[in-house]
Formats: structure tokens, sequence, C-alpha cells
């Protein structure tokens, strides 16, 4: 029990009520309102600051990739690959001869990994059994409430490659 | 001030009351006076006695005050009860060893001498020094009560207790403390008279 015992021989409450007026560590009503005032200042500038970047970046510039092996891929087949940078996981669905479908990767719910389910003809998250249309990405069942972000392709001198993503908000 | 400090010598008290008046014009407290004037014995003598706060380093009032209400600032000064907080109760009444605490019934708190913060904090004296005629009440430097025939102190014992202060009591010139004991201040009869036969 010693252990619990205070270490100076002061009575607790003549340290919890000091009285010495520095020692209170009471909030007062200027210290409150002070954090008030500062809190939503910060807040504000904090808005206004996302406001104006979302203002600059609205129309942001994609690189053109060329995507790796996508003749090779049989009709029905998938193939993973990397857009716009090595960090952003995307998948390429061939649905025809000449037909290329890519979405990234991520779910829109809670970013787990999507899978492209050949017999129900559709992109599914495992994570929540969310499922996304193959045909533009929109959701068809689950959690998640967008749709995938769709990689804009096109073919250039018999190469595939991709020229941009297109972000919809809405399902 | 810096280096000022208040001085009381009841002594040279002449009881003409200006500190009271004094007191009563400060605009924080207006119309109550936080001086405790006294009457030391009509029937014996003129004497009286003019006393501010002692602003004790250990305060007695602010110890038992059960709504923390009671506070002392950096400056040693112990204040008047925090209107928000005083409940009236009169503990720092009946608690105080020197009897300084007043409840303001009107106001329903206590209020105290708060040794004009407000004004020694601007360098200038309190009001009850600045009236004084025969300065019993002194906001001097050491330097300048040093030629008095009586010697400062702020050591004071009340029966055990041992309460040391901001405030210096002008004592007998060999005397290091004031020690005072309610028990020698009762009349003789006193005890004798409320025994049982």
């Amino acid at each position: 029990m010693k252990l619990f015992c205070r270490p100076s021989s002061e009575p607790l409450w003549h340290e919890e009520f000091s009285v010495f007026a520095a020692d209170e560590r009471y909030v007062s009503r200027r210290q409150f309102s002070k954090f008030l005032v500062l809190t939503s200042l910060a807040m504000f500038v904090g808005n206004l600051w996302i406001l104006v970047r979302s203002w600059f970046s609205r129309h942001p510039v994609y690189p053109v990739a060329r995507i790796e092996g996508a003749a090779e891929t049989p009709v029905g087949g998938v193939k993973l690959f990397a857009y716009p940078d090595s960090g952003e996981q995307c998948i390429l669905v061939r649905t025809g001869e000449n037909d290329y479908v890519a979405y990234s990767q991520k779910c829109t719910h809670l970013s787990c990994a999507v899978f492209y389910s050949r017999e129900k003809n559709r992109l599914e998250c495992p994570c929540h059994n969310g499922a996304f249309s193959i045909r533009n990405g929109s959701v068809l069942q689950g959690p998640p409430r967008r749709p995938l972000p769709r990689i804009t392709l096109e073919q250039r001198g018999g190469e595939l490659v991709a020229t941009g993503i297109q972000i919809r908000t809405e399902a | 001030m810096f280096g000022y400090e208040f001085y009381l010598d009841p002594s040279r008290c002449i009881g003409c009351q200006s500190c009271v008046r004094a007191c009563e014009e400060c605009e924080t407290h207006r119309g109550h006076s936080m001086i405790n004037f006294d009457f030391i014995d009509r029937e014996e003598t003129i004497a009286t006695a003019a006393y501010v706060c002692w602003h004790c380093d250990d305060p007695t009032c602010a110890e038992v005050c059960p709504a923390d209400a009671i506070k002392k600032g950096e400056d040693g000064i112990v204040h008047s009860s925090l209107k928000p907080r005083c409940i009236a109760c009169q503990n720092c009444v009946l608690a105080c060893p020197f009897g300084i605490p007043k409840i303001v019934p009107e106001y329903d708190q206590m209020l105290k001498c708060d040794m004009c913060y407000d004004r020694t904090a601007v360098g200038k004296r309190p009001m009850c020094a600045t009236v004084c005629p025969s300065q019993a009440l002194a906001y001097v430097r050491p330097e300048d009560i040093a030629h008095r025939r009586e010697k400062p102190t702020n050591i004071f014992y009340f029966g055990n207790q041992r309460v040391t202060t901001k405030v210096f009591m002008m004592a007998p010139e060999n005397q290091e403390s004031i020690s005072i004991d309610v028990a020698d201040y009762t009349w003789e009869g006193e005890r004798e008279a409320f025994l049982p036969a």
C-alpha cells in the first residue's frame, strides 16, 4: 500500500484547493472564451485552406502511361498495373477482343483491393461484399457509396495507354 | 511598490478615524470601510487602534474557507472573497486570529482589507497610509521606519499557532515576536462565574 501513499506530508485538499491564486488550475471564463475563439479561428483558416487547395487542383494533370502486356491478356482476363504512380494499384479487365476497362483497385468503402468475378461479370470487394459494375464502375451492392474511379484508356499505335482518372463522386 | 512595507503602530493612533473614512472612499468597496478600528477600553482610556489586514504568509481565513473563495496573490496580498464562490458562511470571520474579515450582509460576501492592491501595484500608497496624520499606519521603506524607537516584527503567536505576516507590527525594542493568548485577556472572574457552584 506504500505505492499509493502521497510523497508529501501535505494533505491532498491543501494542494487541490491552494490558497495561492497562481496555483489555481481551474479554467477561467476568459481562458475558455480565448480557447473557443482561437479554435474556431483555426478551423476557419483550415477550411479556407482546403477550399483554396481544391480550387487550384480541380483539374489535375495525369501522365500518359503504357500498360505493359495488355495485348497478351486473354478475353475475360485481368491485368494489374500501377497508375498514376507505383503506389496506386489498378485493375484492367479485357471484356472483348478490343474492349478494355480499367478501374482503381481500391474499394471506395475502406480501400480493400477489389477483384474481377468472371461468373458474375463484376468487380467485387472481399471485405464487406461490395460489388461494382464492370460497365462504368457504379455500385451494385454493399456498403460503398461512390463508384470506383475509372482509368481512361486509349489505343495508341497498337498499344494500350492510360491517360487519366475519372472520379465520380455520386453513385 | 517595490521595497515598501506596511507598518502598524497602534501606540501612535490618535483616534481621528481618517483611515476609516479614506478606506470608505475606495470605488471598489464604496461605503464599506475595511479598517478595523478599536477603542481599547473606553472606560479606562481614550486609546484607540486602527488595523489593516496582516496578510499572513499562510492565511488562516483562506485555509478554512470551504468554498475556496479566498485567494492569495503573487504579491503576497490576501484578497477579499471571490464573489461567485463566497457563500458567506463566516468561517473566515471566526477563524482569523486578528479578526479582520467582515461579512457584508447586503452582498452576502466577505470583504476584507486588500492593502489597496490596485494602488500599490501602480506605485501609490494605500488609502489609509496616505491620510494617517500620526503614521500609525505607515507604508514606507524599512530604512525609513528604522529610526523609530519601536522595532517592527511580523511573527505572532496565538497560543500554539505561529503566524508570520506581510504587514509588520511595531513592538517594543527587545521583543522578537508578539504573543497573544486569548486566555490572558479574559476577565478574571469570568471562569468562576460560569462554573457550577
